[in-house]
């Protein structure tokens, strides 16, 4: 009964992992950037929410609000700071996605400071529990489960049957092939950018839900976990990002169950060591620079 | 005289430092298939990418039915119609050959799709018996095919084909020679790219020489063929 128990709360973990991790991996997939801002773009959408129904708007307004207040900054990063270095090198994307983190950090603790701010969780999701025999089930669990797996089907059928889905896929295969389709490379790429900050305002929701708090910080440990999550699925791979997320969601909840709580961090960068060492490609990852 | 659908006009192109192609200039008429021939590294493929947009030249210009595309974007150029079939073939490996040649016909509307991909099965039976295989699966001269199919899903009236028998068993280079010229009857104006200079002097109405970025010699098809420069330099003989 705890190992389910324990399980369950795995795979809620996991799913938001995944989820954010899912938008680390189609960028990476596209134009083979760790966007390394994309985790501070969960703290934003978790100030959003929190400032909205401060101000006493509905939840639901707030919900939305955030998911295109984190679309709108996803694509405005995407624009400002990456479309310039298209054609640099690598490491200089690198960086600019480091300094973007940066950057939204302080502006965070500039407008809305230091401290932890309560986040109203039970105006989203109420605080009901429901007993099935000795498993205690918390709403916001069925919830985050529902919705990470809504969402995920979502994104599966977008990639696989709409136009642009399929460009996408093309696009991470060959650019310039795409491009020679007529392709139009920036709105493929702006258009990755918003789906991943979709998925990553949807598990800001869910993450906020289950631990009701954010500061300006919120997103760095949780963005590089689902990094992790991504490259333990295979970066670049939709599946191996949920795979790898519900992973290490497990992985750190395992651990916690065991009583080493003040390890979970540390499991989770020994996974990435780990991976990088025995199998750098993850679970999903295609073999590099496939030869046609 | 038909018209001229593509001028290209004093065209300088640079990579990085290296200066690959020098003052080329050249037409294609409308309904002519048109050979750039020349060695390894001679340009040609440079040649074709400054066409399609995906390099720019620094100097001249490139007009295509009364439109420079000197600044257009490459999907842009894609919808006035031209299709670049790229060296290599370039299929999508991961995606289906279905998938492949929807991707071709990603500037078209989507009413037309199915009779295009009905006419490419048509011309390529081998790929509509292998529609729903990923691309990575097929044969040399089927992705050939499929890089040639995907190209016509765009509806081009300029196809431009980059080195398309390098790589394939003597039988399929005569297959493809043979498609190209059926394709050219059907109204399609060619620029072939091609290292196969016999082959491709011999469906060619007109024909350019490149040698290291420069264009050397022109003229029509047999003429080319029958020239001993050209017999010496490039058909081994």
């Amino acid at each position: 009964m705890v190992f389910l128990q324990q399980l369950i709360n795995g795979l809620q973990l996991g799913s938001i992992y995944a989820l954010i991790a899912l938008g680390y991996s189609m960028v990476y997939g596209i134009i083979l950037l760790l966007n390394f801002a994309h985790g501070d773009i969960i703290m934003v959408g978790g100030y959003i929410v929190l400032l909205i129904i401060a101000a006493g708007i509905s939840p639901a307004v707030a919900i939305a609000a955030c998911i295109i207040g984190c679309i709108v900054l996803a694509c405005v990063i995407e624009k400002v700071a990456y479309t310039p270095l298209r054609s640099a090198p690598r490491i200089s994307l690198l960086i600019t996605a480091i300094g973007v983190s940066f950057f939204l950090e302080n502006v965070a603790q500039l407008l809305w400071g230091a401290d932890p701010r309560v986040f109203p969780a039970t105006r989203i999701i109420p605080a009901t529990s429901y007993q099935i025999g000795r498993l205690t089930i918390s709403l916001t669990t069925i919830v985050t489960l529902v919705v990470a797996i809504a969402a995920m089907v979502v994104l599966m059928l977008l990639v696989q049957k709409s136009k642009m889905g399929k460009a996408m896929r093309a696009v991470s295969e060959d650019m310039g092939a795409a491009q020679l389709m007529g392709i139009n490379l920036n709105r493929i790429i702006t258009f990755t950018f918003a789906v991943g900050a979709c998925l990553a305002a949807i598990g800001a929701i869910l993450y906020c839900c289950k631990y009701p708090q954010v500061k300006p910080t919120t997103g760095y440990i949780l963005g590089i976990k689902a990094f992790v999550a991504a490259v333990l699925g295979g970066i670049g791979s939709i599946p191996g990002a949920v795979l790898g997320g519900i992973a290490i969601g497990l992985a750190e909840v395992a651990v916690n169950a065991l009583g080493y709580s003040t390890w979970t961090d540390a499991v989770v960068f020994v996974i990435l060591i780990i991976v990088l060492l025995v199998k750098p490609t993850g679970f999903m990852g295609a073999s590099m620079n496939e030869k046609v | 005289m038909a018209d001229t659908i593509l001028k290209v006009e004093g065209i300088n192109v640079y990579y990085g430092n290296i200066h690959a192609i020098k003052d080329v200039s050249f037409e294609v008429k409308e309904g002519e298939i048109v050979t750039l021939i020349g060695a390894n590294g001679a340009g040609k493929s440079t040649v074709l990418k400054t066409i399609s947009g995906m390099l720019r030249s620094k100097t001249g210009s490139i007009e295509f039915m009364g439109s420079s595309l000197m600044r257009m974007a490459p999907n842009n150029i894609v919808k006035n119609g031209i299709a670049h079939v790229p060296e290599g073939r370039r299929v999508f490996a991961h995606l289906t050959v279905e998938e492949n040649l929807e991707m071709g016909a990603y500037t078209q509307p989507r009413s037309g799709i199915r009779d295009d991909m009905e006419q490419v099965f048509s011309r390529f039976e081998r790929l509509r018996e292998r529609r729903r295989q990923i691309a990575g699966t097929l044969s040399g001269g089927e992705q050939q095919m499929l890089a040639m199919g995907r190209g016509l899903m765009s509806r081009p009236k300029l196809m431009m084909l980059d080195e398309p028998s390098m790589g394939l068993a003597p039988i399929l280079v005569d297959q493809i020679f043979e498609i190209i010229k059926e394709l050219n009857d059907n109204g399609t104006t060619i620029l072939l790219v091609e290292q196969n200079a016999q082959m491709a002097l011999s469906i060619a109405d007109r024909g350019y020489v490149l040698e290291t970025g420069y264009i050397t010699m022109s003229g029509t098809g047999e003429e080319l063929a029958s020239s001993d420069d050209i017999r010496k330099a490039y058909l081994g003989a």
